[in-house]
């Protein structure tokens, strides 16, 4: 019997190498959406925790531990990335799996944050946006989960039937920083 | 919540009112759908974070001046 | 004509450039005026109205007269200030408003109509006879008119918008705002620097001073440089600000890679940034205000500081004999450079007579200049004294009539300027802009230790206001003459005495403005044009105020300034719409079936963001309706396959999801079981419809809601209205799960069919009735079902995860075309639905109710709901209203139209008798006609009636009969079979 099979968001589109930039889609992962029921944020939080070491993070975070990532993701909203939502926690927070519906996409290297800059109204620099912030905001017009993951690293989400608005977005931005550094 | 952000991300709701109670017809409704003041000066306004945490927001505005004197979550708790 | 040294220029840099079709050379750090200048170029353009000659008249980016065409083709920029352009090799520009060349343009002939042209003559001339406007007077003026042109050609020039934030924006670069810069810096503040010009440094790279012991001009290399090289500072070049805007807002146009010998690939012409800074100080400088005399357009007649920027920072001298004319010290200042220079400085005219001159030059105090004479440039200056007249002989006339602050960026946010008698002019409001803090010579501090002091002082007060200690520097030593000034606005004369260069205003025009009584300052601007030149009448303004006030009686203060509006100079439409062309126009969302559909032939519609398949082609068919009529088929006989992706899937949970969907539907659903879909429709608060959709129950207390593809967005910003602003007490979650999800319509007699050798087990029939979901397996994916139905046909909606999309669609068409039918498109989806008389957005369209619907059945009279109160309004109740009714033509096959308005049989079409209106139209092949939704006063009361449906746009008349809006299987046996 066929199989059906599993094509990425931002398939033949990337990896991309602008200057020192590298655009890339990480590998699938599984992606949950949590919204934790009225007054069951620390409850969910701590299950959270002990299953993968991430706890919810506070507005405008993430939290790592391993493979495992949970972001903020909006009024009580939190996404966990790379790890399944352990059990009993649908018992405490409504579920959702968002794993297909978005597009990932890694910026790594300098000028990252100039990049993004040119997309995003969010002030990006270190001070304001270190290593360990996550929030929603937009990306040229489209709605978007933004992360710093690094010191010259992003990940940015949006929703995967954008992909290739993201990608020529992020393409084109990352080409007019390039050409800045060549002056 | 979120922090100071960029007015695009917003979305303006009108007027921060209270829905009437009841389903039969009113005045109350009537006022509820289209009277409005149309203050030069402080308005308390409902605004939406569309293209950020999606809270609904209850902003003390001034509309002459543009400046913001209160930001709160309409669902309650801090903004 | 070069200097033989000096200057910011690099000597041992030559570029070559061109101009009007011959090649010039000028020295790296020149720009195209500085280059024109010491090629002895005079004439570099023609004026707007009367194509009077006209030459470089200043230095910087309020220049009036020197206009020029850059490039050539699709990327040609007209309008470019040659102050402001930097050259480079292969720069071309071309001078603008005349024809063959600068120096010989027959539309000169203009000039000798002048009389006749002034102030007001179109508008009195051009009334009459009335139709001639269109025809003769308005495309011989337009031909005539207009400032330089585009090429009409798209443009391939990349652009770009950014953001940027700080905590303290600094506006400008001169001795007020490096000290600012440097004060905050040092401080440990973020700090943008922002200056228009390639070199920062401001007046300090136009003057022959020290400040700190150096150079004015070493000194602000130095501290750029020290700027520079800090991380907490951002020195943009080349950047001009531009807006003000709410809560420490800014726009700002960086001049990027248009000055460049080679443009690497992907670097943008410009970039418009938008800065946030929590404080801002306005350290904009002050342009130098001209006297108006007796043709002081002449090529030749400059601003003083312009001759001194020539002289110091270019190493060129504007002419070989200059005459110097001012009321205050700078005219003096000027003298001394030229003088330093090796320039012979042929007079040096003071309008003050208490003023002493201690330069060897002829020297005139309380004398005023009343006219030059030459006509492609000035030969001579006429000089009045106290003692008679005397002409002096000269090529080049240097102006200073004093300085007025650059105010404009304190004005947009409705802020006032407030007239200064001590420096005649007008000065920044105390607090025009919250956070914005004026110094300097913007603020009215005209001496060089003042602007530096003064800087200094502003980063005080903010770096206060941002909570960061001060720290000390260094105050550098610097001149603190103080500003004596005699305002001198006009010195009549002979000839024609000019204001706004840039559009053609005279001193006579602004005093016929007065005559005509349009004594405001708002109408004589708009009388005369005066200031609404690309340049804004940046240096004409005041003058034409101090005019109009003394031709009114009245004051400067009483009369008042003209609004000052972003932006602040030109910025192109390119900038600010940067990103947006071609696929950055919007985000386009693109379903997972899109490169399957596209590779089929289908072309794609948008529908909102998305992009749908309009029908699939098969061989042979010529029309999208032969396709279109053969899709219908497969789904009515066989089995189609279509993406439903695009309708929003809102996943709904917690212990009151079920009341928060009683609230927002008008039908109930906290009764639908698990396993069990319902159709809902929300309305609006005013009571009129503004979704539909089915919810189905997935499990207790979870659901999953759909909402139209166009309505997705606002249903979901309605839903968390409705959940944190209404029912802030319910425990209820919600996220969309569009994007997650790849949903295929399979519909058709033989649905079950495919679905059986599908799916991982068959359906059993008894557990899959008309609108049953539940949870199936695919191929080894765990998948979602819905026997729903949007074409009247036995169906199902099939949800995979999205990686799996594309490849399930392809295995569904591939089954479907082996059971006889395959892919179908919008135009079969839309048909089907019309057989069926179902809605979509042409209905649901924001002024109809439930009740114009025929659907007063599902408002529930057992419970709240949004809009029940305001649907139950009398008014939204009338019989009368225009409600739904199918029509059907009568007679022979007809083509009836959307949009088409309804009338009685035996009545005139006219707006009257309109009786309704049609808001869907296709061809059934099913019935073997055309069929229509559409909305008739009285509706359903009047089935089997025959009404006259009428297009007037496209010449449609014909006679319909009124009919059910189901015209197939009204009783729905297909559907549930």
């Amino acid at each position: 019997m066929a199989e059906l099979v599993a094509t990425s968001p931002a398939k033949g589109l990337l990896p991309v190498t602008i200057g020192g930039l590298t655009l890339s889609e990480p590998a699938h992962a599984m992606m949950t959406g949590i919204s934790p029921h009225t007054g069951e944020v620390a409850q969910a939080s701590a299950l959270l925790k002990q299953a993968t070491g991430c706890d919810l993070p506070a507005p405008n975070r993430l939290t790592r531990s391993g493979d495992a990532m949970a972001l903020w993701t909006g009024r009580n909203r939190w996404m966990l990335i790379g790890a399944p939502a352990p059990e009993g926690l649908a018992e405490t927070a409504a579920l959702t799996d968002q794993s297909d519906a978005w597009v990932a996409v890694t910026i790594e290297g300098p000028g990252a944050a100039l990049v993004l800059a040119r997309l995003c109204p969010l002030d990006l620099r270190d001070t304001a946006f270190p290593e360990g912030t996550a929030t929603r905001s937009e990306i040229f017009h489209m709605q978007a989960i933004i992360a710093r993951t690094g010191p010259a690293s992003f990940l940015v989400l949006t929703f995967r039937s954008m992909a290739g608005t993201l990608v020529h977005d992020l393409t084109t931005a990352a080409r007019a920083v390039a050409a800045r550094a060549e002056v | 919540m979120c922090g100071e952000r960029d007015r695009r991300e917003f979305y303006y709701g009108g007027t921060a009112l209270s829905r009437p109670v009841g389903t039969d017809w009113s005045a109350e409704w009537d006022d509820y759908l289209h009277l409005r003041e149309n203050p030069a000066g402080r308005s308390r306004e409902l605004w939406y974070h569309e293209t950020g945490c999606t809270a609904w927001l209850v902003v003390e505005r001034d509309t002459v001046t543009h400046e913001i004197h209160g930001v709160r979550l309409a669902a309650g708790g801090r903004s | 004509m070069r200097l033989g040294q000096g200057g910011l220029i690099d000597r041992d840099a030559p570029v070559s450039f061109r101009f009007d079709g011959h090649v010039y050379s000028g020295f790296r750090g020149d720009t195209l005026a500085s280059a024109l200048m010491a090629n002895g170029i005079r004439v570099v353009g023609r004026s707007f109205k009367y194509h009077r000659p006209r030459g470089i008249f200043s230095a910087g980016s309020e220049e009036p007269n020197a206009l020029v065409t850059l490039g050539r083709g699709a990327g040609q920029e007209p309008n470019a200030r040659a102050t402001m352009v930097e050259i480079h090799e292969g720069l071309e520009a071309r001078a603008q408003n005349c024809w063959p060349s600068a120096q010989w343009d027959v539309m000169e002939v203009n000039d000798l109509f002048a009389p006749f042209l002034g102030a007001g003559f179109y508008y009195k001339t051009f009334m009459w006879p009335k139709k001639f406007w269109e025809k003769v007077y308005e495309p011989a003026i337009r031909r005539a008119a207009g400032m330089g042109s585009l090429s009409g050609e798209h443009n391939g020039d990349l652009y770009e918008k950014a953001y940027a934030h700080c905590d303290l924006l600094v506006i400008g670069a001169g001795p007020a705002g490096l000290m600012a810069a440097l004060v905050a810096a040092e401080a440990g503040a973020d700090v943008i620097l922002a200056d228009e010009d390639a070199l920062p440094g401001g007046r300090l790279n136009g003057e022959r001073m020290e400040v700190g012991g150096q150079s004015a001009q070493g000194w602000a290399a130095e501290t750029v440089a020290r700027l520079e090289a800090m991380p907490n500072v951002r020195v943009m070049r080349r950047t001009t600000v531009t807006g003000v805007y709410d809560q420490g807002s800014f726009g700002a146009v960086e001049r990027v890679g248009g000055h460049l010998d080679r443009r690497p690939e992907g670097l943008p012409l410009e970039c418009f940034w938008r800065i946030a800074a929590k404080r801002a100080v306005l350290a904009a400088g002050a342009i130098e205000r001209p006297v108006a005399f007796g043709r002081n357009d002449r090529p030749g007649v400059m601003l003083a500081s312009a001759v001194r920027t020539y002289v110091n920072r270019y190493g060129v001298a504007p002419g070989r004999r200059v005459a110097v004319f001012g009321n205050n010290d700078d005219a003096h200042r000027t003298a001394a450079d030229l003088l330093a220079a090796g320039v012979h400085v042929a007079a040096l005219i003071d309008a003050r007579p208490e003023a002493r001159c201690d330069l060897s030059v002829p020297f005139y105090p309380g004398a005023v200049v009343s006219s030059v004479s030459g006509r492609m440039g000035v030969e001579a200056v006429r000089v009045e004294t106290g003692a008679g007249t005397q002409r002096i002989g000269a090529d080049c006339l240097a102006v200073s009539g004093g300085w007025n602050p650059n105010v404009h960026l304190t004005c947009h946010l409705n802020g006032r300027p407030v007239w200064d008698d001590g420096i005649a002019s007008f000065v920044p409001a105390a607090g025009a802009v919250p956070g914005l803090i004026p110094a300097g010579a913007a603020k009215g501090i005209f001496a060089t230790s003042g602007c530096l002091a003064d800087g200094a002082r502003a980063a005080g007060e903010a770096l206060q206001a941002l909570g960061i200690a001060t720290g000390t520097v260094e105050m550098p030593e610097a001149e603190d003459a103080a500003y004596s000034l005699r305002p001198v606005w006009h010195v009549p004369g002979k000839g024609r005495a000019w204001l706004d260069l840039q559009n053609d205003v005279t001193v006579k025009d602004v005093k016929a403005a007065a005559q005509e009584n349009f004594r405001s300052v708002e109408h004589m601007k708009r009388f005369t044009t005066q200031g609404m030149a690309p340049d804004q009448g940046k240096t004409s303004n005041i003058a034409a105020l101090a005019v109009l006030a003394d031709a009114t009686g009245r004051g400067i203060p009483q009369t008042g300034t003209t609004t000052y509006r972003p932006p602040y100079s030109p910025v192109a439409i390119a900038a600010m719409g940067a990103g947006a062309q071609g696929a950055g126009f919007a985000p386009q969302r693109k379903t997972t079936s899109h490169a399957a559909s596209v590779a089929m032939g289908a072309p794609m519609i948008e529908a909102g963001l998305w992009y749908r398949p309009s029908y699939f082609p098969a061989p042979g068919e010529e029309t999208w309706r032969q396709s279109c009529d053969r899709e219908v088929g497969w789904v009515r006989n066989a089995v189609g396959v279509s993406d439903v992706s695009t309708l929003g899937k809102i996943d709904i949970q917690g212990p009151d999801a079920g009341a928060f969907l009683d609230f927002v539907y008008t039908g109930t659903f906290s009764t639908l079981k698990p396993g069990r879909v319902r159709y809902g429709m929300m309305l609006r608060e005013d009571g009129h419809v503004m979704d539909d959709g089915t919810t189905a129950c997935l499990a207790p207390d979870h659901y999953l809601m759909t909402t139209t593809t166009a309505a997705a967005g606002l249903v979901m910003r309605h839903l968390e209205f409705v959940a944190q602003v209404l029912k802030p007490e319910y425990d209820v979650q919600m996220v969309s799960v569009t994007e997650q999800w790849a949903q295929f319509a399979v519909a058709g007699p033989k649905s079950r069919e495919l679905l059986d050798g599908l799916l991982d087990a068959p359906l059993e029939p008894a557990a899959w009735p008309f609108m049953a979901c539940g949870d199936v397996s695919v191929m080894g994916v765990a998948a979602r079902l819905f026997r729903i139905s949007f074409s009247g046909e036995h169906a199902y909606e099939i949800a995979v995860p999205a990686r799996y999309g594309e490849s399930l669609f392809r295995e569904l068409v591939a089954r479907a075309e082996g059971l006889g039918g395959g892919a179908y498109g919008m135009e079969a989806l839309n048909v089907m639905r019309l057989e069926k008389g179902l809605l979509t957005h042409a209905e649901l369209h924001g002024r109809t109710t439930g009740f114009d619907l025929g659907m007063t059945g599902m408002m529930s009279s057992k419970k709240d709901y949004i809009g029940r109160a305001a649907a139950t309004r009398e008014g939204l109740l009338d019989s009368e209203r225009e409600r739904l009714v199918g029509l059907k033509p009568v007679g022979a096959v007809k083509q009836l139209t959307a949009g088409a308005h309804l009338f009685a049989e035996d009545a005139e079409p006219v707006r009257e008798n309109d009786e309704g209106y049609v808001t869907s139209v296709g061809y059934s092949p099913t019935l073997g006609h055309f069929i229509a939704l559409g909305f008739l006063k009285g509706g359903p009361d009047r089935y089997g009636e025959r009404v006259r449906f009428v297009d007037h746009l496209r010449g449609i008349d014909t006679i319909c009969e009124v009919c059910p809006p189901c015209f197939f299987d009204p009783e729905g046996e297909r559907v549930r079979g």
